[in-house]
């Protein structure tokens, strides 16, 4: 054997022991996609119009407060949309613009005197746009880690404003996506007034018209004072603007109250501490609502000054009391989520679904060895070998790259079966053209071998374009097939061209004179 | 041994027989589309609720129609695999134009509590698909794009490393085989699913590929055959590799075919598509690529063949005929 056969044997073996090393085990190396594993699949968008919202509206309070604190009379300040407020009716226009002077940094005031509409400006809402997304993938980051989930995907997906969580393995969907997608914006008011039976109620008592700053809240009546009795929902006045939230907590637990029943201990921050206890301090024998998404979870009556420790109690289960510790702790959205898209697998059918991808690709390999042997004859080998090698290379790259194996993954592994013959097809058709024009055997493998290079290297790089596209196109599962079909294309070069043509000349360095081929 | 031996069959010939045969068939294809209200697109595409459910014990199409009668939507219920599986599949339309919250949901609890109130024998959900409005808006729009960038580079490649009127043959093929997949996807009752759309761009590669063999065939025989005319290359390139066309399409058949029979429910569009494709794509390679790039090549041709050997007076004769015939 010559010393760049020797070279080349090396090459292969190598090629195929680190390939081997990087997906064995492949229990352990090879990631399976969620239509295999079994679990869910959601895309959502963050509202991000109800976080511009909040903006709008927090800066309009503040705005309140800075104007009677610099006593300028004005007639109306309210919202006219998320990202849009108007002053009517002042009276001193120095006065104002002075005192509303840090409202100009985010929002654009209109031209004239008197009467301003303010207009977030673009470049300031994007940003918060922005801002929203990404604490939205925080927050939603931070409940699925919390969830236990193994290997979960939580990324900004296609358009603006869209997330995907990928939940590999997880069965109780509904309790997952409650999860995810539970707001769990945590307000502490004091209750103004109330409880009011009705909405209505709630608006009579304070003269039918609710003044801007004050807002009416629904919520379940207290299980104490019903007896026993199913809670019906009651209206409370409070505050618009939330004076504790839970962006001051520092931990959340599911805890017990006082007759035993699951509820949720909090804690708050230093800062929140401070300001909790002025409140409560301010507010003794007054009502404080603690509000969960807008809705009054209990509005338990102060007792005394308290600083950093609270209870939420309610009617929850075990789960649900569990639950809102853990959407309390990793904080709250942004803004609420639209659910887009979701696609649940159940471990069963990705069990089943894999079975059906293994029985297929060893029933192609079969078939397609067996035509290639009996046509082919030795060469088939080659053929076989070919085949063989690509697979190990296809496999050891989609666990290097950490690649997913997906369903259509499988019928990626099965085209490159099929299609992966066709280089070794077109070379040895080649060759047996070559055997007829009586050069020689040797003459006829090197023509074979180096007249087809040309036509390989263009069939790969169209088939390769239109793999690049698919990759680009698809959702998860394609993308696994347009990764295995890339993946399979580049080996194949190297073993249709490298590892067969050294195979050849193994044979050829053999015996010098060659007068047939097995082919 | 070799299927055929040192063929010459007279491809060029029967290429009006072969076009008037695609056209069949496409337009067929095309009628049987419009007939049917257009290709019926799969969830990824027109958005809704499906729902497959696996019963414990076997129940009839008719109990589990009846099961979900009280949805107020136009509900599609269907045997999913094997009937001993027992596994049903459950398929609400899209009614919603905008998702708002969590209503995109609410198909699937409906589906869920019917069967349950129906007073069915238990069953297990083993898997939803819900696809809202700007999901599937946007894998259409995607969807185009792949395809249509796909043809528009491949052409490009083949322009640059061929030349053009090759490029036009190799993508009037591809086009072909397209139309030709749609055509039986329709006859089969088949719908339009990402998998599907994925075989499709598989299937726009292959055909090239064997497209490319066939031209670089051609572009080798042309500088050794100068004295003859092109559709005579042509059809000795076409022969010349028929064998090598012919294996590899049956290599690549036997694979999907394994996959068609045995890869399951999910893949079994996608497996149709490409047994579909792949003879397409093969017929194509032999009857139309060549054909239309000959057609196309004609008058580049003549110009050559007379400069290499002048005989002016057929000249204009020729390029009359190219010029016709184009």
């Amino acid at each position: 054997m010559n010393k760049s056969l020797r070279w080349r044997g090396i090459t292969i073996v190598a090629v195929i022991a680190l390939a081997v090393w990087a997906f064995y085990p492949p229990a352990e190396k090879v990631n399976l996609g969620l239509d295999l594993k079994g679990g869910v699949h959601l895309v959502m968008r963050v509202q991000t119009d109800a976080a511009l919202r909040i903006e709008t509206e927090t800066t309009v309070e503040r705005l309140r407060e800075t104007l009677a604190r610099a006593s300028v009379q004005y007639a109306k300040l309210e919202l006219t949309g998320p990202t849009e407020f108007v002053v009517e009716g002042i009276e001193n226009d120095q006065g104002f613009r002075q005192a509303a002077a840090e409202v100009d940094t985010v929002f654009g005031r209109s031209p004239g005197a008197g009467r301003y509409t303010y207009t977030m400006r673009p470049l300031i809402a994007n940003q918060l746009r922005e801002e929203a997304v990404a604490q939205a993938l925080q927050t939603i980051e931070r409940r699925v880690n919390e969830l236990g989930v193994v290997e979960p995907i939580v990324a900004r997906h296609g358009a603006a404003n869209q997330i995907l969580v990928q939940l590999p393995g997880v069965t109780d969907v509904q309790r997952a996506k409650e999860i995810i997608r539970s707001t769990a914006l945590l307000e502490l008011k004091i209750v103004e007034q109330g409880p009011f039976p009705s909405q209505d109620a709630a608006t009579q008592a304070v003269g039918n018209t609710l003044p801007p700053d004050l807002e009416i809240v629904p919520g379940s009546e207290d299980v104490a004072a019903t007896g026993g009795g199913t809670p019906t929902t009651v209206y409370y006045i409070v505050r618009r603007v939330a004076q504790i939230t839970g962006r001051d907590l520092r931990n959340a637990r599911p805890s017990l109250d006082e007759n035993n029943l699951p509820a949720v201990g909090f804690s708050l921050n230093q800062d929140g501490a401070r300001r909790f206890g002025d409140l409560t301090e301010q507010n003794v024998n007054r009502q404080l609502a603690i509000i969960l998404d807008n809705r009054v979870v209990s509005a338990p009556v102060i007792q005394s000054r308290i600083t950093d420790e609270g209870q939420i109690t309610g009617a929850f289960t075990q789960q649900e009391a569990q639950d809102l510790g853990l959407v309390l702790r990793s904080g709250a959205l942004p803004a609420p989520m639209d659910f887009l898209e979701e696609r649940t697998v159940g471990p069963s059918l990705g069990a089943e679904s894999i079975r059906a991808g293994v029985t297929a690709a060893v029933g192609g390999l079969l078939l397609v060895v067996l035509f290639m042997l009996f046509y082919y004859k030795l060469a088939g080998l080659n053929a076989l070998t070919s085949i063989i090698v690509n697979l190990m290379i296809l496999l050891g790259m989609m666990a290097y790259l950490g690649a997913t194996v997906t369903l259509p993954g499988f019928a990626g592994f099965i085209l490159t079966i099929g299609m992966g013959v066709d280089s070794n097809v077109l070379i040895f058709e080649r060759i047996k053209e070559e055997l007829g024009t009586a050069k020689g055997v040797r003459a006829a493998v090197n023509a074979g071998f180096d007249r087809v290079w040309w036509t390989i290297v263009d069939t790969h790089v169209a088939s390769l374009i239109g793999a690049l596209l698919l990759l680009n196109f698809g959702t998860g599962p394609i993308r696994g097939f347009a990764t295995t079909l890339i993946i399979g294309l580049a080996s194949n070069v190297f073993t249709a061209v490298f590892v067969s043509r050294t195979m050849f000349e193994v044979v050829l360095s053999r015996r010098t004179q060659l007068q047939t081929l097995s082919i | 041994m070799q299927i055929f031996k040192a063929p010459n069959y007279n491809f060029i010939r029967w290429r009006w027989h072969a076009l008037v045969l695609s056209l069949l068939v496409i337009v067929a294809g095309a009628a049987a589309m419009m007939s049917g209200g257009g290709l019926p697109l799969g969830i990824d595409f027109s958005g809704g609720t499906i729902v497959v459910v696996k019963f414990d014990q076997a129940v009839s199409e008719d109990q589990v129609r009846r099961a979900v009668s009280g949805i107020p939507v136009e509900v599609g219920v269907q045997q999913y695999g094997a009937p001993e599986d027992r596994e049903w599949l459950i398929r609400l339309p899209q009614t919603q134009t905008v998702e708002q919250g969590t209503s995109l949901e609410q198909g699937s609890l409906q589906i869920v509590q019917s069967l349950q109130k129906a007073g069915l024998p238990s069953f297990e959900v083993i898997s939803t698909e819900i696809v809202g409005p700007v999901i599937g808006a946007d894998l259409q729009r995607r969807g185009i794009y792949a395809t249509l960038a796909s043809l528009v580079a491949i052409t490009l490649y083949i322009a640059v490393r061929f030349r053009f009127s090759f490029a036009l043959g190799a993508i009037a093929a591809t086009f072909h085989d397209i139309f030709v997949t749609l055509a039986f996807l329709t006859f089969f009752g088949y719908e339009l699913s990402l998998n599907v759309v994925a075989a499709i761009l598989t299937i726009t590669g292959y055909s090239v590929n064997d497209t490319i063999v066939v031209f670089d065939r051609v572009r080798e025989n042309l500088r050794s055959m100068r004295r003859d005319a092109l559709d005579q290359v042509v059809n000795t390139s076409v022969n010349q590799t028929l064998s090598r066309t012919v294996i590899t399409a049956g290599t690549t058949f036997l694979a999907v075919l394994s996959l068609y029979l045995f890869g399951g429910e999910v893949l079994r569009g996608f497996a149709f598509t490409m047994l579909v494709g792949i003879i397409s794509g093969t017929y194509s390679t032999v009857f139309i690529a060549s054909a239309i790039a000959i057609v196309l090549s004609q008058r580049r041709r003549a110009a050559t063949a007379a400069a290499a050997a002048p005989r002016p007076d057929t000249r204009p004769g020729r390029k009359a005929r190219g010029a016709k015939a184009s």
